[in-house]
Formats: C-alpha cells, sequence, structure tokens
C-alpha cells in the first residue's frame, strides 16, 4: 500500500504566544510535529505494518521542517519530502498549500493519505479536503477509526460528539481526529535507523509550479493579542454562603444564568 | 459594494441549528446592501425555509432529495454546485460546525478560492470586509482579507448575534434541481453519544471537569449541574488522558475551542493548552482545591474548594433560582 501522510510543523501547545513586529515571535519557541499530524502518522504505520506497503511523510515549510520530518521518520515512517517554499512562498495560504502538496501527490497513486484534521496553529482544518478534491478523491474527516480491508475502508467519523459509521473505498484521504491511536515515542533504534532513510527536498521549481500559481487567495493584516484577562473575584467565607454569592452574581451581576 | 451573498442553512433533528442564523447575520454585513440568499439542503427542508427569512434572508433556495437525508461531502457539493451555478454569488458564508468544516474546503477547492475558516466577527473597514479569527487556538487572533475572488467564510457558533426574529419577513423560496449521485462515501449508522442533546461548541453554558473529578462517576455531580443549566460537559485533556470521559469531551488547543456565555471549571488546575480552549468565554467560574492553581488567573469568580462539595451545593442554588425566576 503506497500512503502518504501530510506534516505541518508548529509551535508547542505549551508555549506562551507573543507578537513582535506584527508577526508571532518564534524565537526560542519550541516546534513539534502538530499534535494531529502524529495521529496520522502513528495510523500510517500502523495502516503499512498491517498491510505492507511504504509510508511518506509529506511536509510543506522551510527547511526547520526536516527536524520534525527526521521524528515522523524515527517514528517508523519510511521516507520523506520536505518542500521547501521559504525562497518563493511568502504568504501562502490553505489555497497555496494544498496546491502545492496536490501537484506533489497528483502522480504518486496514493492508495491512502492521512492528514491531523486541523493544524493547532492557523487552525483552519481545510487542507486535507482540498486536496482530495483537486486530486479527485473522496475523503472522511475527523476519523476516530479506520479498518481497511483490500481496497475498502470502514472509517468512524466523529461529528461532535457523535460518531458515524461510514463506507468507502481507496484511494482515499482521511484526517485525523483525537482517540483514533496513542502515536508512538521515537525508539532509539529507530531514531538511528531514521538517519540512513531518505529525506528529499524540493522546490516549485521541481512541481513545475510558479509562484504566481499558488497566490494565496486570502491575506492577513493584521496580528494581535487578546485583551489581557484580569484575575477575577476569589470568593471567601463558609463553603455556603460562597456558592449562594456565587449563583446571586452570575445571575446579577454578569447576567449569565 | 452590495453583494449577493448565500448562507448555507444547517438542519439537526428537522430543525434549523442556532448558527444558520448567526450566518445570516453575517451574511447581512458581508452583502453591504445587497440580498442574503438562504441555502437548505436535505430530503425535506422547505417548511424551514420561511424561518431563515424571519431572521434576515431575503429569499431561500432549496435542494431536495432522498440522497441528501443525511450530510455527505459528495452528496451536499453537487447540491451546493448547483445553487452556485443558478445564482453566481459574490460570497459564500457557513458555519464552522462539523458539516461546514468538512463542507467548506470542498467547495473552495472546487471554485479555486479562499476560505477563511473559524471567523468570529466581521467589519466593514477601510473599503475591505475584514474577517477576524482565532489563531493558536485564541491565544491570538487574525484579521484577514479576500485578496482574490470570492468572499467566503465559516463563522464559529455563538460569536455573531443573529438578527432579530421578525415573523412579518416574506421572501420567494424557490427550489433547485440537482443530480445526485455516485456518492462515495455511504454513512452506514450513525452512534449518538454527544452529551445529552446539547452540543459543546454551540453550549451556552459548560461545566468542564479535570483531573480532579478522579473518575467517570466523578462526573456525575457535573452532568446534573449541567442539566441543570441546559448546559454541556467539557473535560480538560488531563480528564480525558486518564480515561474518566471520551475525548469529543475535550477542550483545548488540541480538543474543541468553546466560547460560551458561561463556562465553569471543575478541578481543573488551567495549562495553557487547556486555557487557550476556553478563555474566551464570556465568564468563567472556577472551582479548584488548590488557590495556586492557574485556572483561577483566568477566572472572574473563583472558590477554593472540594469540587465534590462546591458542585452539589451549586445544582441545588441554581434549582432555586429556576424555581424562584
Amino acid at each position: 500500500m503506497n500512503i502518504y501522510v501530510l506534516m505541518k510543523r508548529t509551535f508547542d501547545t505549551e508555549e506562551k504566544i507573543t507578537i513582535s513586529g506584527g508577526k508571532i515571535n518564534e524565537d526560542g519557541a519550541e516546534f513539534i510535529i502538530n499534535p494531529y499530524d502524529e495521529y496520522a502518522i502513528e495510523e500510517a504505520i500502523q495502516v503499512r505494518d498491517a498491510n505492507g506497503g511504504e509510508v511518506t511523510v509529506v511536509s510543506v515549510g522551510t527547511e526547520e521542517a526536516e527536524k520534525q520530518l527526521r521524528t515522523a521518520l524515527a517514528m517508523g515512517a519510511d521516507k520523506a519530502v520536505l518542500i521547501n517554499t521559504e525562497d518563493d512562498v511568502e504568504n501562502g495560504d490553505q489555497f497555496t498549500t494544498a496546491k502545492i502538496l496536490s501537484e506533489f501527490l497528483k502522480d504518486k497513486d496514493a492508495d491512502l493519505i492521512i492528514a491531523g484534521n486541523v493544524a493547532i496553529d492557523g487552525g483552519s482544518g481545510q487542507v486535507g479536503p482540498r486536496v482530495a478534491e483537486i486530486l479527485g478523491i473522496s475523503y472522511v474527516t475527523t476519523i476516530t477509526k479506520l479498518d481497511i480491508n483490500g481496497s475498502s475502508a470502514t472509517v468512524v467519523r466523529d461529528v461532535e460528539g457523535d460518531s458515524e459509521v461510514i463506507e468507502t473505498s481507496l484511494p482515499l484521504l482521511v484526517t485525523a481526529q483525537q482517540g483514533l491511536n496513542e502515536p508512538r515515542y521515537p525508539s532509539l533504534p529507530g531514531i538511528m535507523k531514521a538517519k540512513k532513510k531518505p529525506l528529499d527536498e524540493l522546490e516549485l521549481d521541481d512541481l513545475d509550479l510558479d509562484e504566481d500559481d499558488v497566490e494565496a487567495k486570502t491575506k492577513t493584516i493584521e496580528i494581535y493579542m487578546p485583551p489581557k484577562k484580569e484575575a477575577g473575584k476569589v470568593l471567601e467565607g463558609e463553603l455556603e454562603d460562597q456558592v449562594k454569592e456565587l449563583v446571586k452574581l452570575l445571575h446579577t451581576e454578569a447576567k449569565v444564568v | 459594494m452590495a453583494r449577493k451573498v448565500l448562507v448555507l442553512g444547517e438542519v439537526r433533528d428537522g430543525s434549523l441549528r442556532n448558527v444558520s442564523f448567526e450566518a445570516v447575520a453575517a451574511g447581512k454585513t458581508a452583502s453591504e446592501g445587497g440580498e442574503v440568499v438562504g441555502v437548505l439542503i436535505g430530503d425535506s427542508v422547505s417548511a424551514l425555509a420561511s424561518e431563515m427569512i424571519h431572521y434576515g434572508a431575503d429569499r431561500v433556495v432549496t435542494v431536495e432529495d432522498e440522497k441528501l437525508k443525511q450530510y455527505t461531502p459528495d452528496g451536499f457539493s453537487q447540491a451546493l454546485m448547483a445553487v452556485i451555478d443558478s445564482e453566481s454569488p459574490d460570497g459564500l458564508i457557513f458555519g464552522h460546525t462539523a458539516m461546514g468544516k468538512d463542507l467548506a474546503p470542498k467547495i473552495a477547492a472546487k471554485l479555486e478560492s479562499g476560505l477563511i475558516s473559524d471567523v468570529t466577527s466581521l467589519e466593514e473597514a477601510g473599503g475591505n470586509l475584514v474577517f477576524t479569527r482565532p489563531i493558536y487556538s485564541g491565544k491570538a487572533f487574525e484579521k484577514k482579507i479576500v485578496t482574490d475572488g470570492l468572499l467566503f467564510a465559516t463563522i464559529r457558533p455563538n460569536n455573531i448575534a443573529p438578527l432579530e426574529k421578525d415573523e412579518s419577513r416574506s421572501g420567494d423560496v424557490a427550489s433547485v434541481a440537482a443530480e445526485i449521485k455516485d456518492l462515495r462515501t455511504i454513512i452506514k449508522e450513525v452512534v449518538r453519544k454527544a452529551s445529552e442533546g446539547v452540543d459543546l461548541s454551540e453550549a451556552k453554558v459548560i461545566i468542564a471537569g479535570g483531573r480532579g473529578v478522579k473518575s467517570e462517576e466523578g462526573f456525575e455531580p457535573l452532568k446534573e449541574l449541567a442539566s441543570v443549566l441546559n448546559g454541556a460537559v467539557g473535560a480538560s485533556r488531563g480528564a480525558c488522558d486518564a480515561d474518566y470521559c471520551d475525548y469529543s469531551l475535550q477542550i483545548g488547543q488540541t480538543g474543541k475551542v468553546v466560547t460560551p456565555d458561561l463556562y465553569i471549571a471543575c478541578g481543573i488546575s488551567g495549562a495553557i493548552q487547556h486555557l487557550a480552549g476556553m478563555s474566551n468565554s464570556k465568564v468563567i467560574v472556577a472551582i479548584n482545591k488548590d488557590p495556586e492553581a492557574n485556572i483561577f488567573k483566568v477566572a472572574d469568580y473563583g472558590i477554593v474548594g472540594d469540587l465534590f462539595e462546591v458542585v452539589p451545593l451549586l445544582t441545588e442554588e441554581f434549582k432555586k433560582l429556576k424555581v424562584n425566576a
């Protein structure tokens, strides 16, 4: 089976966000594999181990994403591809990324493509379904279970807490929701092996794309921090009185109940 | 610039979800005096058209087909593309719901358009329609504009106020024919396990539990409080990781981002990753044994105490309030 994973390098979830010069300040920040993409990588490895084949992890970004791609290889992926857009794309959006990824994937005959359902930085969740549509294959988003049987697949999709059991066939793109699996940590032998696994680097030129072909359709004009929340009122006294006061405050002062 | 904006209504269990009316209000802003056209897709939806008009749609277009009884990306995109072909809109607004998140990128790819997801407000400013949306799960915000082509956005439930309902409003309701075929994903079964009726992303009140609830049973008092307040139950990653509850309840940077009117955090310490998912709630109440817990820094009101004592007392007190009201 020919399996591809779409991966993004993101800020660690425990990082505080600050802004300098109108941009998110990246100095000294820790970066990780987008947590939902970790589920995607883990699932791809499990599907390969059960069905045979190869897992290729692809990322669009800068050369800094090599570190996260190596981690994916250390987890057990077979190959990695970095599509380095540093010199060509300054302000891409989801149209940009999906166009680049689908251009890369169009002649790869992927049986299965797995992505995270959303990246925890931009949070739009568009790239997976966009890529599937451009490639002309079907997709299921926010999945919590995937069973592959020959060329058919049974998928459980999380729909705001409810579960849909969906039957479909390959080729297929799915996006991972939390609960799909428990991503493994790279083992020491895995890390050693990863150093020798192929990590190719491509640029737009290699995909026969021009900057104009991938020019964003939307633009960010401002980034700002939400107003800082003042610490509120911690109530005092007997517990029962505190509870009475709280209900009164919520009713009369905050007016939310 | 006056625009024609299509707004996709979302039907669940035979009625329109609230986010549909919020989307109509967003459509009204985006139309800048043009036309707001409601779109309803399903097996039997035309009876709901008048309600979209009461909430501000100028007219409604429906696509009805047995194969559209349940949402599938293929079925709904075929229906919607038929409407787009016949209406040639300047803008599209969907709810940022499970359906909207799934469908909108497919439509955007078909139209080769941009798409601004998870919008919390929009306004006309300096000749542009400016969309505001959270990034890093609400740790920061960005303002975006569309630079090329269609105005297309999904709006986050609970953030844009619907227009006042006016039952005297009337408008044209027309159906559009679409050939719905070759559905590649078939829904075999729907397992309902969502928190008894109230969806987390649309809930006005959320009672959330963390490690402090200690067990699956520990969520019971939270559920009772939620039912009195007609709210939903949520959880921190800690509680989910410890298997006290299903991951579908998780609120945080991984998990759901919520903005209810009232968020009551019970036994939640307030890790950054959790705060990212709830700190933009309108009013936050923290209940925690540890007075140093981080959650108190974002809470409007706090009670230092054992949630197993405080929550049942709260439930009783809210019951009294309801009786007196």
